[in-house]
């Protein structure tokens, strides 16, 4: 189940990574060699390997409902490109949602 | 572009609606779900912000235990399973509500699933069974900045991080199908139920007006007999229980008429608007709609132990039926009154009224009719009003005094809710009292008498009911603040 470039462009496109044809082209082997390798971890793992999804068997990491300070606006907004009215600025959004 | 509509009972005589809702509730704890940011509503733009809501390099979240504690609690009281191991997701799309450009929340393993309520419409009884319940975060508030104040023709969008963070569950209801006509009201009456539900649980302010109670309505049309689901569509941005029933009756309608003309629904968002109570295309389904979940990695998974899980059940309150039942005997209330209290969402209102001191009549009476049709008028629900249960109590305890009557109780209601202060100060400024000093009553009685003989003649020859036009002029010279069945007894005394 080889991985096409039209799958690479669509895969692109929704992570907003702008690719040209030959280089969807390019990619779409290479990335079913890395999807080939995971796989082979796969089949190795029966059904008597549980799912893990972190390196340490932790569970339940909580903390108190407690207020902590937070930045203060100034701090916040200090890495924006653009301010406005104690927010950040972004140019216009096309589609909604 | 206006839509076509169908009249309401030609949808029926077609088709058949399915009902799906979404529900938001933000919960009320007092920091985020990942980080100690406060969650207050209306503070400073980007005053609650940290590295972890900003989605900075490096920040790592943690889960609030609280939060985790309320979705759990809510799973219960939903009669769901509760998941003994879940773990937090990415859901990744590109909006500048979320600066992370994912929202963490739960994709496959929700931590509460498979529940039901039930609730009463118009003496029916219908189950709504619950998919899913699971734990997200809200985004942030954008502001389109242009001449529209929409999306639609804005120049630049201002943003303000405070609520992105904010903890969420998100109810999702399986399809309800064979409401027929009472599909709308079925809509409402869900939404009213789990309100009050996260009411009695105090998990959330549930303030639909503030945003803290969210409803997206999913619609679909069928031919009546189909046993297929049609196209649906889903309705954002619904934002009080009237509007619930606004939309859905709106799409029924205007799906309908989609139907009937030979075409099909195209499955999209939608969008209403609350001034003309229609809906409006927001954005077909698309690609963009692929969110590309996958486990988050930063988190490590929700296990709650069954131990766990049972300390919290002892903590619920007392389910809904059951309360319905207890007080509908205590107040001697017919399930009609019950039902018409429980949908306006004025229960607990008239709970607290009646434990303020009015009788349970009393209670109903304002709660269930005067403020009701103020709060309809103002497009709140009727808990949204400025009057608190304490404030309706007093204002009975003066009528049941003879202080004021029925006519002056709902000028100090005007008075409390236009912010002039307890009922006591609203009398006492707008001068309110019923005026039971018989001598001003006396001399105006007089003054009428003297102005109209010919009608006080009629009186005496033993036409009393010509004594109307004279109370109608004596309470106009007391400016209503006069005991009108008093006013009968002093004229009927002079002119015998």
């Amino acid at each position: 189940m080889a991985l096409t470039p039209e799958e690479v462009a669509r895969l692109a496109g929704l992570a907003r990574i702008q690719l040209t044809e030959q280089e969807c082209a390019e990619l779409a082997p290479e990335l079913d060699v890395i999807l080939t390798s995971v796989h082979q971890v796969a089949e190795v793992a029966g059904p008597d390997v549980p799912l893990m999804t972190h390196a340490m068997p932790l569970v339940n990491v909580t903390r108190e409902d407690v207020v902590r300070r937070s930045l203060t606006p100034a701090e916040a907004l200090s890495g924006a490109p653009a301010v406005e009215e104690g927010r950040f600025r972004v140019p216009q959004i096309l589609s909604e949602d | 572009m206006n839509d076509e509509i169908l009249d309401f009972d030609e949808v029926l005589e077609s088709y058949e609606p399915a009902l799906g809702l979404e529900v938001h509730v933000e919960l009320n704890t007092a920091s985020k779900m990942f980080c100690g940011c406060s969650t207050a509503f209306g503070d400073e733009p980007n005053s609650n912000t940290c590295p972890v809501c900003l989605g900075l390099p490096g920040a790592l979240p943690v889960v609030n235990r609280k939060a985790v504690e309320s979705a759990i609690r809510i799973g219960l009281a939903l009669n769901c399973q509760i998941a003994p191991w879940g773990r937090f997701a990415r859901k990744n799309y590109f909006y500048p509500d979320m600066t992370k450009n994912f929202q963490t929340s739960q994709y496959d393993e929700p931590i509460a699933h498979d529940g039901w309520v039930e609730i009463d419409v118009e003496g029916e009884t219908f189950r709504v069974e619950i998919e899913r319940a699971h734990m997200e975060e809200d985004a942030g508030k954008l502001t389109h900045a242009g001449s529209s104040g929409r999306i639609h023709g804005a120049e630049y969008s201002l943003i303000d991080y405070n609520r992105a963070g904010t903890p969420l569950i998100e109810i999702v209801s399986r399809p309800v199908l064979g409401a027929g006509a009472k599909a709308p009201a079925v809509a409402r009456a869900y939404v009213a139920h789990l309100r009050e539900m996260m009411r009695a649980l105090d998990v959330s302010d549930v303030r639909m007006e503030q945003g803290s109670l969210r409803c997206d309505a999913n619609l679909s049309l069928a031919p009546i007999g189909s046993t297929t689901l049609g196209t649906r569509t889903e309705t954002k941005n619904v934002n009080s229980l009237r509007s619930v029933e606004r939309a859905v009756t709106f799409e029924m309608r205007r799906q309908a008429a989609v139907l009937a003309g030979g075409g099909s629904v195209v499955q999209e968002t939608r969008h209403f608007d609350e001034a003309t109570g229609t809906t409006r295309s927001g954005r077909p389904k698309s690609d963009a709609d692929d969110y590309r979940y996958f486990a988050e990695p930063d988190l490590v998974p929700v296990a709650p132990s069954a131990q766990w899980v049972e300390e919290l059940r002892a903590t619920l309150p007392e389910p809904p039926a059951e309360r319905r039942r207890r007080l509908a005997s205590e107040w001697g209330f017919d399930e009609i009154a019950m039902t018409t209290l429980v949908n306006l969402g004025a229960l607990g209102l008239v709970e607290d009224t009646v434990a303020a001191g009015a009788s349970p009549q009393a209670a109903r009476k304002w709660w269930g009719t005067e403020l009701a049709r103020r709060s309809n008028e103002a497009g709140i629900g009727v808990d949204e009003l400025t009057i608190t249960p304490a404030q309706v109590a007093e204002v009975q305890r003066m009528v049941d005094e003879g202080k004021l009557t029925d006519k002056l109780a709902r000028q100090v209601f005007d008075g409390v809710l236009a912010g002039e202060g307890d009922p006591a100060e609203v009398v006492a400024s707008r001068g309110l009292e019923v005026v039971s000093d018989d001598g001003a009553l006396a001399a105006a009685v007089d003054d009428v008498i003297a102005a109209n003989p010919d009608v006080a003649d009629k009186i005496r020859d033993g036409k009393h009911q010509a004594a109307g036009a004279l109370i109608g002029q004596v309470m106009k010279a007391m400016r209503g603040s006069a005991d009108a069945a008093r006013v009968r007894e002093l004229i009927m005394e002079r002119l015998a």
